[in-house]
């Protein structure tokens, strides 16, 4: 664990399948559940929607944390895309850690439309985990010049 | 009769009687340890193919832009791609015609330049299992064994896995103990010491992509290292940039890797490419239970799924 920058709070970019896990972030919110307000939440149509890109980019330009959340087994929407992501993430979250990125930093979950609670809980545990962490560092890219984030 | 005068005899049949348009195979281009792919389309050429330890090349990579139909010298693990082309539809069976070597492994010869600590390799003349290599003021008698490239030493499949015509007889499998085991030695490391070593091995890499080029699965019309819109890589030698692609261009071989080496042999700067392409092959069969390139109208393991697929990393 390194040093953190004062007010540091991480960055988390959330990737939800916009029929259970978005949909259990609305009843999150409906529900007037509080949760750590550090996911920023990008809707996409399906988990097998998510490229294995948009998880090592969003690292590679300063994202502290990712989340990936899907539909439960047998309950996605297009009827298999999560089992496709399902085998596509097993293998990247292993390579992505096995190339030095630290464990914790890419997480991936099951969240239905009824459970509000559980996406809060979700989003908590991965906020704890990150910010334990601290500030990402390897993988992000700096400009060359000033030494920011690009 | 040695391979090469069998494989010479094979080639010259396949033309003679038009059964194939072009030989695929290798010729000495006068280099020492080294040949070079060539095309053979006239019988009276057949005589340039030759076998040894230094063909190196995955000649497979030709075979994915072919309109005509092709015979390949192809060995064990150079078969195993054109299975994995097949199943993925980038060439039809019956357009390509193999010439099954058994192979007892190739030399790398970057490890018998840094055996000669930079000698001048002038001439290498191989005899039986000997090469006999002179520069300008050493000889030196190098045992083929001793300079195996690495993939080679822990080959399970030395043997062609499907051919239509096999030059020789199938090799006795060689003793394996961990194919493994260089990854399982990382992966015990630390996450610092991963990154570390990852970051130093990476940080050679001048982005020439010749690893793409000389691996015969990299057959994507656009490569994303080439995409410009949206950008999915940026094109520097920045460290951040160039361990991205290394990344993705490992994921893309997930369950499709044969371990051919191709990638880290083209290699100009002895990145350790296998390191991460083998990691994956290591956890799609654990994950997974598949290994590419064995059966054909196998499907590639990230194309298909079963219920019961491991979870244990899903929250």
């Amino acid at each position: 664990m390194q040093e953190q920058p004062e007010n540091w709070e991480p960055r988390i970019i959330a990737f939800l399948c916009s029929w259970c896990s978005y949909a259990g972030a609305d009843l999150a919110g409906v529900s007037r559940r509080r949760y750590s307000p550090n996911v920023r939440i990008v809707k996409v149509p399906c988990s097998g929607r998510v490229n294995p890109f948009y998880i090592v980019k969003s690292l590679q330009q300063g994202c502290d944390g990712v989340l990936v959340s899907g539909c439960h087994p047998g309950e996605c929407h297009y009827s298999n895309g999560n089992y496709y992501a399902r085998r596509r993430f097993a293998i990247l979250k292993r390579l992505l850690e096995y190339i030095g990125l630290e464990e914790g930093r890419v997480h991936f979950s099951w969240v239905s439309a009824s459970e509000g609670d559980k996406f809060a809980k979700v989003v908590n545990e991965v906020t704890e985990t990150v910010r334990k962490l601290g500030p990402a560092t390897r993988l992000v890219k700096h400009s060359p010049v000033d030494g920011v984030v690009n | 009769m040695d391979l090469q005068t069998k494989l010479r005899q094979e080639a010259r049949k396949l033309l003679e009687e038009k059964l194939v348009d072009v030989v695929i195979g290798y010729e000495d281009e006068g280099a020492p340890l080294r040949t070079t792919p060539c095309f053979i389309t006239d019988p009276q050429d057949v005589d340039r193919l030759v076998w040894n330890p230094f063909c190196d090349h995955n000649l497979a990579r030709y075979l994915t832009a072919r309109k005509d139909k092709a015979a390949v010298v192809a060995k064990g693990c150079d078969t195993r791609a054109i299975v994995v082309l097949i199943n993925e539809n980038q060439i039809e069976r019956k357009n390509v015609n193999i010439l099954g070597m058994p192979c007892g492994g190739i030399v790398d010869r970057k490890k018998i330049y840094n055996h000669l600590k930079n000698g001048d390799v002038r001439e290498a003349v191989l005899k039986d299992k000997v090469i006999t290599v002179k520069g300008l003021e050493f000889t030196a008698d190098l045992m083929v064994d001793d300079f195996l490239a690495d993939c080679c030493l822990s080959c399970r499949h030395r043997n062609p896995v499907l051919c239509d015509v096999q030059i020789g007889e199938n090799l006795p499998p060689l003793d394996v103990k961990d194919e493994y085991k260089k990854i399982k030695q990382l992966e015990e490391s630390t996450s610092e010491e991963r990154w570390e070593y990852f970051r130093k091995t990476l940080s050679k890499c001048i982005r020439c992509y010749a690893c793409r080029e000389a691996c015969p699965l990299c057959y994507c019309q656009q490569c994303f290292t080439d995409q410009n819109f949206p950008a999915w890589v940026g094109k520097t030698t920045d460290i951040s940039d160039t361990i991205v692609f290394h990344i993705m261009r490992a994921f893309h071989t997930t369950g499709r890797c044969v371990d051919c080496g191709a990638c880290e042999r083209s290699c100009p700067n002895n990145v350790d490419i296998r390191m991460l392409t083998k990691k994956i092959a290591k956890d799609v069969k654990e994950l997974f239970g598949d290994e590419a390139g064995l059966q054909l109208e196998e499907k590639a393991p990230l194309s298909f799924y079963n219920e019961d697929d491991p979870q244990d990393f899903i929250k």
